[in-house]
């Protein structure tokens, strides 16, 4: 499937978001994630259904002003 | 002590945690400023990587209350999702809610700020909006239902202080019991001190600590600075006069001619 993660394009395999960052190796409570500008909130990534072109970001805590 | 939407805060500083040399620097300016609260931010994690808990684990030694801003975001949608995504991880639905509209002033798109914060706090989050020292902006803000404003007094990042003291007295009389914290702008602890004398009830800055050659005296004098305004404010002061006026009393004084 073609996906954009964080603004680079990829080509992986993964029907679901939770799948995504297993491959990706993502892991920890203090992502989070969005598919297409909307949050995806951690107990719904493993039933959200990935599609092809599906733009996903996914942040974690920063220094900030 | 501050109480701010049904929180007691012990200091009125509010600091930002960018810019600064280390971890161990930032910590310590933290603990020297008297903060209790600080700001963060969220951004992308790189696949694999591990920054994130890093700075998450910093954060969370510091003991303080957690601030996070939508930094960056030029869209209402933007800001938006960015403040749900932060209530997510960092657990808390205060948000400093920034739109900007201009990316050389950064200053915030005011149109936007206040579409943003009517979709925030109809979904029960506490919105500081980042904004100009306009006082419809102001107004439309609170309609919006906004129960504090962060007016601007400069540029952020500029270190100007407050350019526009009219527009600041103003708000201040113009909104007597609404929360306002000066953020932005700020590069000197006089400036810190000379708008809490108008009555504005905390400060926030980031880039005058951070920035400084020494950032934990300059945190530490800015934590000064802010309580020596908030107290002057308190006390009185004496308004300006066009004529001098004796402090020595002129009774009894010798006469040698």
């Amino acid at each position: 499937m073609k996906l954009i993660v964080n603004g680079q394009a990829l080509e992986i395999d993964a029907s679901t978001l939770a799948e995504l960052l297993a491959a990706l190796d993502y892991e920890g409570d203090w992502l989070a994630t969005a598919v297409n500008s909307d949050l995806v909130h951690k107990t719904k990534r493993a039933e959200f259904q990935l599609s092809d072109g599906d733009r996903i970001e996914i942040l974690s805590p920063m220094a900030g002003g | 002590m501050f109480e701010l939407l049904g929180t007691t805060l012990p200091s009125r500083l509010f600091l930002g945690t960018a810019q600064y040399p280390s971890p161990a620097i930032l910590a310590d300016a933290v603990q020297a400023s008297g903060t209790s609260v600080v700001t963060v931010s969220l951004r992308r994690e790189m696949a694999g990587g591990r920054d994130g808990e890093k700075f998450w684990s910093l954060i969370r030694s510091l003991g303080t209350r957690i601030l996070p801003n939508t930094a960056g975001c030029h869209s209402v949608k933007e800001a938006v999702t960015t403040a749900k995504m932060a209530r997510e991880v960092f657990g808390t639905s205060w948000i400093k809610l920034e739109v900007i509209g201009n990316h050389d002033t950064l200053q915030p798109d005011v149109f936007g700020l206040v579409e943003a914060a009517r979709i925030l706090c109809d979904d029960g989050f506490a919105v500081f909006p980042y904004t100009t020292d306009d006082l419809v902006v102001a107004e439309r803000l609170l309609e919006a239902g906004c129960q504090t404003l962060m007016p601007w007094c400069a540029p952020i990042g500029s270190a100007l202080g407050p350019v526009n003291l009219t527009a600041l007295r103003s708000m201040r009389k113009h909104f007597p019991d609404v929360p306002m914290i000066v953020d932005a702008g700020l590069g000197r602890p006089s400036h810190a001190a000379t708008v809490m004398e108008l009555g504005f009830d905390a400060v926030l800055l980031n880039t005058a600590v951070a920035r400084a050659a020494d950032p934990v005296g300059m945190a530490r004098a800015f934590g000064k600075a802010v309580d020596a305004g908030r107290e002057a404010f308190l006390s009185g002061m004496l308004e300006p006069r066009d004529v001098a006026v004796p402090s020595t009393p002129t009774i009894g004084r010798a006469v040698f001619s």
